[in-house]
């Protein structure tokens, strides 16, 4: 009696999980399977949830531009590039300056200690839209609009306080007694940093690296005011300007749409562990 | 002092790095390059702009043209943001007929009075020249002549037994009635009312067909006059009635075009370039169905004499005032508008030089595509009732208070009458700032 | 024997402050980056918002002191947009809470594939807030979109409905796309919160009779307490900046109805050339934001977190 309880407890359980998951996925496989679709197809009604002509002729446009696609699909794998450019950019300063300082926050007593981190806490509280006339006119006198390192440098405002916020969690984790024995044992700070702390914190490195490239990446408002030209566009951005222009190339911006998708959500399902440690380091008590 | 070193080290290579990948391609050495933003909407299509500008570097071998499109709703931020750069993100945009006044104050765009040729002047529409000019000064080059045509497909009114497209806009109303009465189409009429600049155009079409006006000779709004209500009412009346295509309220022109071409209405208002998308047979469905009919006007408004009706949508390119090329920048344009390129691709776009218009030219100009025997006697005959929008330097708010009056009052927020008294308030306010 | 200890001219340096001087060395350079990218844009701001900045080149400021707050606080759209932020705020984050907790639960209580249902949460995350725009704006759209495909085909509507047109349910519209988005969010965090709870308290509780919901609502509740608080803050400071959904699905539209204050601040700025009202505008929401801010750091940094 009890064994058919438990069955059917999982199994109700089981039951609840689909609609969860049909919710999850359902827009998700739309998206795909509308950019396999030809235009035609799309616009059937009633909609056609598996084309009857499937076709890579929309990614084809994309990476191999023929004179007949139109200029959007073409421009938009440099869109990619520069995203991939940028993201990367500021994941890799992120983490380096962000462990550096992290680290002598969290484990280092100094005047100055207590003031700095709420002021970085506070910073990452800032939303963009207040910073962005300043950063406006500045990078406009500067001539950097529509340079990659405009954008590069606006992302700090939000990457490099979150940076710093989850390495320093991730380094509250490494056990202070290793460090002690080391300082006993004459290692200097920066030594116990090198040879001790980062060893031991790399999946915290690596989580906080994830987490700065997928912020990094998703970014739109800044990206939409500082760059226009093809120069840093990215693919936030160049997927905007398809859906205005949506009524002409529908097919082309799904394509677009996954294929913006992609790096983040693949890197996102394989450091997945990562990521979860990275947004509960705050959260939980560890 | 080796740890000062190493971290010195370390930061001074970031930002190596981050200069190396952040800064970007630096200006070539050798050709220039110029950058111009057009619309991917009206007039001519990509593809084909960017095949003048191919033959254009081709006898030009020092000028590098990079063409951006982008939908026309985005262009208006986009010239205000690339502006801000130096140089500026673009040498030459397209300037809609409603910013010359918004952007000439703020200074972007280049005075080019003394670099316009006398045939120029007296070639190309004395209308067009008018868009760009301000207190006697030319400010770019005309380019697109546009204006909204009433088109209506042939075959469903042949089968609804319509012998003759609506003069009026009650006659369009009984036409329509007719034929969804007859389960031809379900929504015969669809409109460009969402809330962007498009919905201003079709009440433009509509105020004005009314004997309506937006301004008054002091320049106060006088849309929220008993005419303009009228319009409004008799806008919301169509939707409510099933005559007008509810997503008429999202629809942009593009989408206007969609819809016809899938032959899902039987009127549609629009801009020229819907007349050769349905006579496209790779995207169309009612190839050879479409036809013009001159702009239906309201029986009140051709009682006090108004004898069309329409919106211009001309557009024109400008040089800004911060280009470091503006020579190179003002030869481009001059290809661009030339007659022979205009000729060549004007099934898209109807020249801007008037003599094409007249004798011999004429016939030549209604040879030159399959489309121009239609196109070219409706240009000529619309074009004369094109209206304007209110050249005010802060149209594109007041614009969009208009919009969303139209907007509150085709959804049902707000009545007709107190939406356009909303809006009429806010363009007093505008004006005495 | 004269042994006199020759201690190098470094050394006059405590340990402590050696120590102290390699911090700053670390600490340095994020902070000339945070200092510059962030605390002096916004002092800028502020002085800016006492000035009409209007767009374009070579044009004049004029200072007009409070003129801008003042005229934002007379208009009515101003207080409109800050309702229906808030209303967005506080439903979005509701719906995020709920479901994140109701998801976490179900994935706790392992059910069969309770694996790949967490693996497969992190999706709607890492899909681009853009990407996941223009996919419900697709699926919203009124001529070809997909929630009109399934009702017209489970025959719950007879023709299609412009679903972004309807003035009052457009906004639910954009929520609904944005809790899709950042529900795993929250689901996760409660997730691995629920992970480490200790089972003996409610293994006890059990043994003496509590029932299931009595067991949630007194014990795992309060211990996931921390957790829900910071996936709460967090989603509300982000929630009431929300730009980017407003801006792909609805374009702000219709009439207005999804304009949110960060929207407000970007039309200001860049659509009708206000820059000094956008000004304003920034330094509102900024202030908005710190003081959540101030929340957050209250309730995270208790006194026994430091080093």
């Amino acid at each position: 009696m009890i064994r058919y309880g438990k069955f059917l407890r999982r199994f109700s359980l089981f039951l609840l999980t689909l609609p969860v998951l049909v919710f999850i996925f359902f827009p998700v496989v739309w998206l795909s399977s509308a950019s396999l679709s030809t235009q035609v197809e799309l616009f059937a009604i009633p909609p056609h949830w598996i084309p009857q002509h499937p076709t890579f002729q929309n990614y084809l446009d994309i990476f191999f531009p023929s004179q007949a696609a139109s200029s959007v699909p073409r421009t938009f794998a440099i869109a990619l590039l520069n995203s991939i450019k940028i993201a990367s950019s500021v994941t890799l300063i992120c983490i380096i300056l962000g462990s550096l300082a992290a680290y002598a926050l969290v484990r280092i007593p100094f005047r100055l200690n207590r003031t700095i981190q709420i002021g970085i806490l506070g910073t990452r509280m800032i939303p963009e839209v207040s910073l962005i006339l300043p950063l406006f006119i500045v990078a406009s006198s500067l001539q950097l609009i529509n340079r990659p390192i405009v954008l590069i440098i606006a992302y700090m405002s939000f990457a490099l306080p979150y940076a710093i916020w989850m390495m320093a969690a991730f380094f509250q984790t490494v056990p202070i007694e290793l460090e002690d024995a080391a300082r006993i044992d004459g290692c200097t700070r920066l030594g116990i940093l090198r040879r001790i702390v980062m060893p031991i914190a790399v999946p915290g490195l690596i989580s906080t690296a994830m987490f700065t490239f997928l912020l990094a990446w998703d970014e739109f408002f800044y990206a939409l005011i500082f760059t226009s030209t093809l120069a840093a566009k990215t693919a936030p951005v160049a997927i905007a300007e398809f859906v205005g222009r949506y009524a002409v190339n529908i097919t082309g911006m799904m394509a677009g749409g996954i294929l913006a998708a992609l790096p983040p959500v693949i890197l996102g399902l394989i450091f997945q562990r990562y990521i979860v440690a990275g947004m509960t380091s705050g959260a939980v008590k560890g | 002092m080796r740890k000062f070193t190493k971290v010195t080290m370390l930061v001074v290579t970031i930002v190596l790095f981050a200069g190396l990948v952040g800064c970007g391609p630096s200006a070539p050495a050798g050709p220039v390059t110029i950058h111009v933003l057009t619309m991917d909407q009206a007039g001519l299509k990509p593809a084909e702009i960017d095949q003048i500008a191919r033959e254009f570097e081709a006898s030009n071998p020092d000028i590098k043209v990079v063409m951006e499109y982008l939908g026309y709703d985005y262009i208006h931020d986009k010239i205000t943001t690339g502006m801000a750069a130096k140089p500026p993100a673009y040498d030459a945009v397209m300037i809609d007929v409603i910013w010359p006044d918004e952007f000439i104050k703020a200074g972007y765009m280049l005075d080019v009075t003394d670099r316009v040729t006398p045939e120029m002047k007296a070639g190309m529409f004395p209308a067009s020249w008018n868009g760009v000019t301000r207190n006697g000064k030319i400010y770019g080059m005309p380019w697109l002549m546009d204006v909204k045509y009433f088109m209506y497909n042939k075959d469903i009114l042949q089968k609804a037994g319509i012998a003759e497209p609506p003069k009026t806009w009650e006659e369009l109303v009984d036409q329509a009635k007719t034929i969804k009465e007859q389960g031809l189409v379900e929504f015969p009429i669809i409109w460009s009312w969402n809330q962007k600049e498009g919905v201003v155009c079709d009440f433009t079409v509509l105020l004005f067909g009314n004997g309506g006006a937006f301004l008054d000779a002091s320049g106060k709004p006088v849309f929220n006059d008993e005419k303009g209500v009228q319009v409004l009412t008799w806008m919301k009346q169509t939707l409510d009635d099933g005559l007008s295509n509810p997503s008429s309220v999202a629809s942009d022109e593009n989408a206007v075009r969609d819809n016809f071409m899938a032959g899902n209405s039987a009127f549609a208002v629009n801009w020229l370039f819907q007349f050769s998308d349905s006579n496209d047979a790779t995207k169309s469905q009612i190839v050879g169905q479409a036809a013009f009919a001159p702009m239906p006007v309201f029986a009140a408004g051709a009682a006090a004499g108004v004898q069309g009706s329409s919106v211009d949508g001309s557009s024109s390119f400008a040089i800004m005032a911060t280009t470091p090329y503006p020579d190179q920048t003002w030869k481009f344009l001059s290809y661009l508008a030339s007659n022979e390129v205009q000729i060549k691709y004007s099934a898209e776009m109807l020249p801007v030089w008037q003599d094409n218009f007249k004798g011999d030219a004429l016939t030549n100009l209604e040879g030159a595509t399959p489309t121009n025997p239609m196109t070219v006697p409706a240009f000529m005959a619309q074009f004369p009732y094109a209206n304007e929008r209110p050249t005010v330097s802060y149209y594109n708010e007041a614009s969009a208070a208009l919009q969303l009056a139209i907007q509150e009052a085709l959804t049902g927020v707000k009545p007709p009458k107190q939406a356009l008294d909303d809006a009429a308030a806010k363009w007093v306010e505008l004006a005495g700032q | 024997m004269a042994a006199v200890s020759t201690s190098p001219p470094r050394r006059h340096l405590s340990l402590r402050q050696q120590d102290a001087r390699i911090a700053w060395l670390l600490v340095i350079p994020s902070l000339i980056v945070i200092l510059g990218v962030t605390f002096w844009p916004i002092i800028y701001t502020f002085i800016l918002s006492f000035f009409i900045v209007p767009t374009g080149i070579n044009q004049v400021r004029t200072f007009v002191g409070l003129g801008n707050y003042l005229e934002m606080v007379g208009s009515r759209t101003f207080w409109e947009t800050i309702g229906r932020t808030l209303h967005f705020t506080v439903v979005s984050v509701g719906l995020e809470l709920v479901l994140g907790l109701a998801i976490a639960q179900l994935i706790h209580s392992h059910p069969w594939g309770w694996k790949f249902l967490r693996f497969s949460l992190i999706i709607p995350w890492a899909v681009p807030t853009i990407v996941n725009g223009a996919m419900w704006r697709w699926i919203y759209s009124a001529d070809f979109g997909a929630l009109n495909g399934i009702l017209m085909q489970l025959g719950l509507i007879k023709h299609y409905v412009p679903w972004l047109s309807l003035p009052n349910l457009a906004m639910e519209l954009v929520i609904l796309a944005d809790v899709w988005h950042t529900m795993p969010f929250v689901a996760l965090i409660l997730q691995s919160a629920l992970a480490t709870l200790p089972e003996e308290l409610e293994e006890a509780a059990a043994v003496d009779g509590a029932s299931a919901l009595r067991r949630f609502w007194s014990i795992r509740l309060p211990l996931l307490r921390p957790a829900i608080l910071v996936a709460l803050i967090v989603r509300t400071v982000d929630a009431f900046r929300v730009f980017d959904i407003a801006y792909i699905i609805t374009n702000g539209g219709p009439a207005f109805r999804t304009v949110t204050i960060t929207y407000l601040t970007y039309l200001n700025s860049f659509a009708y050339g206000k820059q000094g009202i956008g000004a304003a505008l920034s330094f509102i929401i900024s202030i908005f934001s710190i003081i959540m801010a101030f929340f957050f750091i209250r309730t995270l940094y208790r006194p026994e977190e430091t080093q």
